[in-house]
C-alpha cells in the first residue's frame, strides 16, 4: 500500500527526485513534494479542470495522472507560465475574469492551451474549450472575455 | 459630503472598475488556500461517516486500523464526552424552534448518511484514510425518516424520540382576509404544487481546517476557509472551553463559499478537539465525497400556492402551504428555520398586496443537513409568487409584464412595508422593469418568437421582480441570542512611508472585497490606490464584526470604512494645520499629498508629515497629540434589513424531443444602491445568476430509497459550464438607501435568487401553448418529457 518508487520530475525547470509513493496522484506531488500550491484540488477525478497543468507541452488533469507516470517528464505548472501567460493574466485582472481565484490556475492552463493552438475569438468556441474548468463564482463571461481579448489583441 | 461622488477629482474611485488587489497574486498561483499551509509536526485527520441514513451505533474495534502505519490517533464520540461541550442549534427569536444536541462525532446513533462517527489522525492523510478503511464499526440500522412530506405523519420514524414528532419550526402568516378575496366572484384564481429539489453550494474549494494548538500558551489558532472568523473565534472558545482571547482565526484565500462556509461542522470541531488533545497542528481538508455529504444542502420545497387576481389584473390574494426538510438536526448557530422564514417574510414582497396567507412546516429528517445557501429563502418566495403571477396573467389572458406593472409596488410609494410586514425603502420595482423590459427589446422578442412558433420551434421568455435582503441588523441574528456580529469596523493606519494600512471585520471569499474596501479608503482619504493595503481574515489584527454573508459587506463593512476615512482625514488634517500654521478646513488630502483647498497646490507629502509625527516629534507643540490611526464601526439602526430590488428576465428554447432547455440569453437589472465597483458587482450579478440556472436546471442531490445520496461525484452532480451558460446583460438602477452615507446595498445574492423563478416562468411560457407546463425543479430533460406528455 505504502509501495514507493524513486522518480525525477522537472518542475518549471527544476528537477526533482523523490521517492514517490506509486498511489499519489501528480499533483499531490506537485504541492507537497515541489511546495508548488498553485495547481488546486477540487475533485480529484478529471471532472473540475483546477489542477490542469502542462506535461511535456500538453495540458493534462494532474489528479488523473500518477506522479510515476511523470517520471522524467518535464511538468510546467501556474507558477512557470511565465510570459507565455503575461497577456492572459493581465486580461483575467483588467476583466475580473476571477473570483475566489480557486480555478484560475487550470483555466489559465485552459485558456493558454487554446491560444497556442490558434483558437479563434468565437465566444462559442472558447466556452467549449473551458467547459472541462469548473468556476463557480463568475458567470463564465468574463473568462470568456479576457481570452477573446488576448486572441484580439494577439498577444497570450 | 459634498463631492464625495463626484468623479472628475483625484482618487475618485468609488464607482469606478478598479481592479481587485488580490488578481495578481492569484493569477500567479501564489494563493494561500489552507489546504497550501504546511505546518512543523502538522498531521492530518480523515473520517468514517455513517453509510447509513439512520442507524444504532453498538461501538467500533479499531484493532486493525491502529496497526496501520503513521497513525498516530484514532477517536470515535465517546472520547470526546467532557472534552467539547454540545451544541444545539436553536435561536430565541424563532419562537418554538427546537434542536438536539449534537457532537462532533455521532454517539449511540447515526442520523444521516455522512455523519462523521469516528476520526483518524495519522501522518498523512493517505495513511489516515487506510486506517479508516480498516475501522470495523458495528452499526445497525434503523427505520429512516426520509421524505419531508411525510415526516410528520403518524407511523413515521421519530428523529428525536422526546419531542414526539418531527416538526422542527412552523409559522403561519396571516393578513387581510384570503378566504373572502379567494370567494370573490369576480377573480381568477390559479392553483399549483410547486417542488424545488436539494442543492448544495459545490464551492470548488472544498471545506479545509488547520487548527493548530500551543499548549504552552493555551491557544488555539484555526486556519479557515470560511466567512465569519469572529464567529467561530467565539464557538470555538465556547466549546473548547478556552478563553476567547486565546482563540485566533485566519482566513487568507477562500475558494467560495457561498454560505456553505459560515456553519459548524462536526468535522472542523474535531480538528480542533484533535489539535488540543495531541498539541500540535491537525489539517482535515474534505474531498469531493465529504462535500457532497457533509457541506449544508439547500433548498428542498414543496409548496402548494394559490393566487387569486381580479379581471384587471390586480392580484386579490395570495396563499401557500410550504413544507421543508432540514435534516436531521438544526444547523449551529444560526439554525435551519432562517431559509422558510424567509420565505414566509419575502414572497410577494415587491408587490401591492392585501390578503396574503402562508404556513412553512420545517421538518426533521434523516438526510445530511439543511441551512443557509446563498440567496436563502429567495428562489423560493420568488417563485412562488412569480410563477403564480405569470400563470394567473396567462389564465387571463394579460402579457406578464403588465401584470406586473399593475401590482408592483409604485417607486414613490415608500417607506412602506410589505403584507409580511417586512419595512421597504428607496426600492425601484418600477424603473428596473421599465429598464429591463428596453435592454432586452421585449416586443422585437415576442414577434420573434411567434415567427419561430410557428415553424415549430418553442422559446419562452420569463420574468421575474425581486427583493433581496442584503446589510442585515443586529434583527436577524444578534437578537436571537446567536454569537454573530452585526457591526462592523474599520482600521486605517497612515504609516510613516505615507501608505495606508487598512483593515476590516469583513472578509473576502472572492467578490473582491478588499477591492472595495481599498477603493472606498483611497477615495475618501485622498490617495492612490496602490498606496493601500488591506487586511482581513484574522481575528487578532482586525476590528471586532460579523465576516461576509446576507450580503453584508460592501453595505456595512464598506460604511464603516468610508467613516473610518472620513475620521483619519480629520485627524491628518488637524496635524497638519498646526505644522503649516493654518485652519484645517483650508487644507484637503489629495494624491497622497495635504494641498491647499481651494487652489490644490500641494502644500506637504503625507510622508513627510508622518516621518514628522513619528520620528521627529520634538518638532510639534507639545500639546499636539496626533493620532494617524482611526477606527470606526457601522451598524444599520433604521431596518431590520436593507432590501434591494431587481428585475431579470429569461429567453429559452425547449427541445420537445428531448426534453432539454438552452438558455439563450439572460438580463438582469439591479438596483444595489451606490455601486462601487461595476466590473465587480456585474460579475457577481452573473455567478449568481449562473448559480441560480444550475439550481433551476441541473443541479440536485438525489436520495435513493434508503436515504443514501447517490450523485456524491462532480460526474454525476451537474453544476454549469461554461458552453451551457448563455451570455448575460446586466444592468443598474441607482437609488442609494438612505441608511448610510456610502449608500451601498449587497448585490451578490440577486442572481441566485431570481433566476429560478424567471426561467420556471421563461419554460412554462415555450410550453403553454402545448398544453403543458412544469413546476418542479430543476427542470430536467427526464422531468421536461413527464409534464409534455412525451414519456
Amino acid at each position: 500500500m505504502t509501495e514507493t518508487m524513486n522518480i525525477t520530475v522537472t518542475i518549471n525547470g527544476e528537477a526533482i527526485s523523490r521517492d514517490a509513493p506509486v498511489r499519489q496522484n501528480l499533483v499531490d506531488f506537485i504541492r507537497t513534494e515541489a511546495g508548488l500550491t498553485g495547481s488546486h484540488v477540487g475533485c480529484e477525478h478529471g471532472v473540475c479542470g483546477a489542477c490542469t497543468i502542462e506535461v511535456d507541452g500538453q495540458a493534462v488533469r494532474g489528479c488523473l495522472m500518477l506522479a510515476v507516470q511523470a517520471d522524467g517528464a518535464e511538468v510546467t505548472t501556474v507558477e512557470g507560465f511565465g510570459d507565455r501567460a503575461a497577456g492572459l493574466r493581465e486580461a483575467f485582472a483588467t476583466r475580473n475574469a476571477l473570483q475566489c481565484g480557486y480555478c484560475t490556475p487550470g483555466m489559465l492552463a485552459s485558456a493558454l492551451e487554446y491560444i497556442e493552438a490558434g483558437g479563434t475569438a468565437d465566444r462559442a468556441a472558447i466556452r467549449e474549450h473551458i467547459s472541462g474548468n469548473y468556476c463557480r463564482c463568475t458567470g463564465y463571461q468574463s473568462i470568456v472575455e479576457a481570452i477573446a481579448d488576448v486572441i484580439e489583441g494577439g498577444r497570450a | 459630503m459634498s463631492g464625495l461622488f463626484e468623479f472628475d477629482r483625484p482618487n475618485s474611485y468609488i464607482g469606478k472598475s478598479v481592479p481587485r488587489p488580490d488578481s495578481r497574486r492569484l493569477l500567479e498561483g501564489r494563493g494561500q488556500f489552507v489546504d497550501d499551509i504546511q505546518l512543523p509536526r502538522m498531521v492530518h485527520a480523515a473520517f468514517l461517516r455513517s453509510p447509513f441514513a439512520h442507524a444504532t451505533i453498538n461501538g467500533f474495534d479499531l484493532t486493525e486500523a491502529r496497526k496501520v502505519p503513521g497513525v498516530v490517533a484514532i477517536y470515535t464520540g465517546q472520547d470526546f464526552v467532557g472534552v467539547i461541550e454540545p451544541y444545539v442549534g436553536v435561536l430565541s427569536h424563532l419562537a418554538g424552534l427546537r434542536s438536539a444536541p449534537q457532537m462532533p462525532l455521532a454517539i449511540d446513533r447515526a442520523r444521516w448518511q455522512g455523519e462523521p462517527t469516528a476520526m483518524v489522525v495519522a501522518q498523512s492523510r493517505a495513511a489516515a484514510e487506510d486506517a479508516v478503511e480498516l475501522i470495523e464499526a458495528d452499526l445497525e440500522p434503523l427505520p429512516a425518516a426520509l421524505d419531508a412530506e411525510h415526516a410528520l405523519e403518524k407511523g413515521e420514524t421519530v428523529i428525536h424520540k422526546d419531542f414526539g414528532n418531527n416538526l422542527a419550526w412552523e409559522r403561519t402568516v396571516d393578513v387581510g382576509d384570503v378566504d373572502a378575496a379567494f370567494a370573490r366572484d369576480d377573480v381568477t384564481i390559479v392553483e399549483r404544487e410547486i417542488r424545488f429539489g436539494r442543492h448544495t453550494g459545490v464551492t470548488l474549494e472544498p471545506r479545509a481546517a488547520v487548527m493548530d494548538y500551543d499548549p504552552s500558551e493555551n491557544q488555539l489558532t484555526f486556519h479557515y476557509s470560511g466567512q465569519a472568523p469572529h464567529m467561530m473565534q467565539f464557538i470555538l472558545a465556547k466549546h473548547l472551553g478556552l478563553p476567547e482571547e486565546n482563540v485566533r482565526v485566519i482566513a487568507k484565500d477562500v475558494g467560495g463559499a457561498f454560505g456553505i462556509k459560515v456553519h459548524t461542522y462536526g468535522d472542523e470541531l474535531a480538528t480542533a478537539v484533535a489539535a488540543k488533545l495531541l498539541q500540535r497542528p491537525v489539517k482535515f481538508a474534505a474531498d469531493r465525497y465529504e462535500s457532497f455529504v457533509s457541506d449544508i444542502h439547500a433548498r428542498d420545497h414543496v409548496v402548494k400556492g394559490r393566487m387569486a387576481v381580479d379581471k384587471d389584473g390586480r392580484i386579490a390574494a395570495l396563499a401557500f402551504d410550504d413544507i421543508t426538510g432540514i435534516g436531521p438536526f438544526s444547523m449551529y448557530p444560526r439554525t435551519s428555520a432562517i431559509e422558510a422564514n424567509q420565505v414566509l417574510n419575502l414572497t410577494g414582497a415587491p408587490y401591492d398586496l392585501e390578503n396574503y396567507r402562508a404556513n412553512a412546516k420545517v421538518v426533521f429528517q434523516n438526510k445530511n443537513m439543511m441551512c443557509q445557501y446563498r440567496a436563502v429563502g429567495h428562489p423560493i418566495a420568488m417563485a412562488i409568487c412569480d410563477g403564480l403571477l405569470e400563470d394567473a396573467a396567462a389564465a387571463i389572458g394579460m402579457d406578464p409584464v403588465e401584470i406586473r406593472r399593475r401590482n408592483l409596488m409604485k417607486d414613490d410609494s415608500y417607506p412602506r412595508a410589505s403584507a409580511s410586514g417586512m419595512k421597504l425603502d428607496d426600492l425601484s420595482h418600477q424603473k428596473a422593469l421599465e429598464k429591463l423590459v428596453e435592454i432586452m427589446d421585449y416586443d422585437r422578442l415576442r414577434a420573434e418568437q411567434a415567427k419561430l412558433r410557428e415553424k415549430g420551434i418553442h422559446r419562452g421568455i420569463g420574468f421575474v421582480s425581486m427583493v433581496e435582503v442584503t446589510n442585515p441588523s443586529p434583527m436577524f441574528y444578534g437578537v436571537g441570542g446567536a454569537p454573530i456580529a452585526s457591526q462592523d469596523g474599520a482600521t486605517l493606519r497612515l504609516d510613516a512611508g505615507g501608505g495606508l494600512r487598512i483593515a476590516s471585520s469583513v472578509t473576502e471569499q472572492g467578490q473582491g472585497t478588499n477591492g472595495i474596501l481599498m477603493q472606498i479608503a483611497a477615495d475618501v482619504f485622498g490617495i492612490p490606490t496602490e498606496r493601500v493595503k488591506v487586511t482581513t481574515g484574522d481575528t487578532d489584527t482586525t476590528p471586532y464584526g460579523g465576516g461576509t454573508w446576507a450580503s453584508r459587506g460592501a453595505g456595512i463593512g464598506g460604511e464603516a470604512m468610508l467613516q473610518g476615512a472620513l475620521q483619519l482625514k480629520t485627524q491628518v488634517l488637524d496635524v497638519a494645520a498646526v505644522m503649516l500654521q493654518t485652519k484645517p478646513d483650508a487644507l484637503d488630502i489629495r494624491n497622497g499629498a495635504v494641498v491647499d483647498a481651494d487652489s490644490g497646490s500641494e502644500r506637504m507629502m503625507l510622508s513627510d508629515l508622518a516621518r514628522t509625527v513619528y520620528y521627529r516629534g520634538n518638532e510639534l507643540p507639545a500639546d499636539l497629540k496626533p493620532e494617524l490611526i482611526a477606527t470606526r464601526h457601522y451598524r444599520v439602526t433604521d431596518f431590520p434589513f436593507v432590501f434591494t430590488n431587481g428585475a431579470m428576465a429569461a429567453h429559452v428554447e425547449v427541445d420537445t424531443d428531448t426534453g432539454l432547455i438552452k438558455v439563450l440569453h439572460f438580463w438582469a437589472v439591479e438596483d444595489c444602491g451606490r455601486v462601487i465597483n461595476p466590473m465587480l458587482v456585474d460579475e457577481q450579478v452573473r455567478g449568481g445568476v449562473v448559480q441560480g440556472i444550475g439550481g433551476a436546471l441541473y443541479e440536485e442531490c438525489i436520495y435513493g430509497e434508503d436515504g443514501t445520496m447517490l450523485n456524491t461525484t462532480m460526474a454525476d452532480y451537474l453544476v454549469p459550464m461554461a458552453a451551457e451558460t448563455p451570455e448575460i446583460t446586466v444592468a443598474h438602477i441607482e437609488t442609494p438607501t438612505k441608511s448610510s452615507v456610502l449608500g451601498a446595498k449587497g448585490a451578490g445574492e440577486a442572481g441566485t435568487g431570481g433566476a429560478p423563478a424567471a426561467l420556471m416562468n421563461a419554460v412554462n411560457d415555450a410550453i403553454r401553448p402545448l398544453g403543458a407546463s412544469i413546476w418542479q425543479m430543476p427542470m430536467t430533460p427526464e422531468r421536461m418529457l413527464r409534464a409534455l406528455g412525451r414519456v
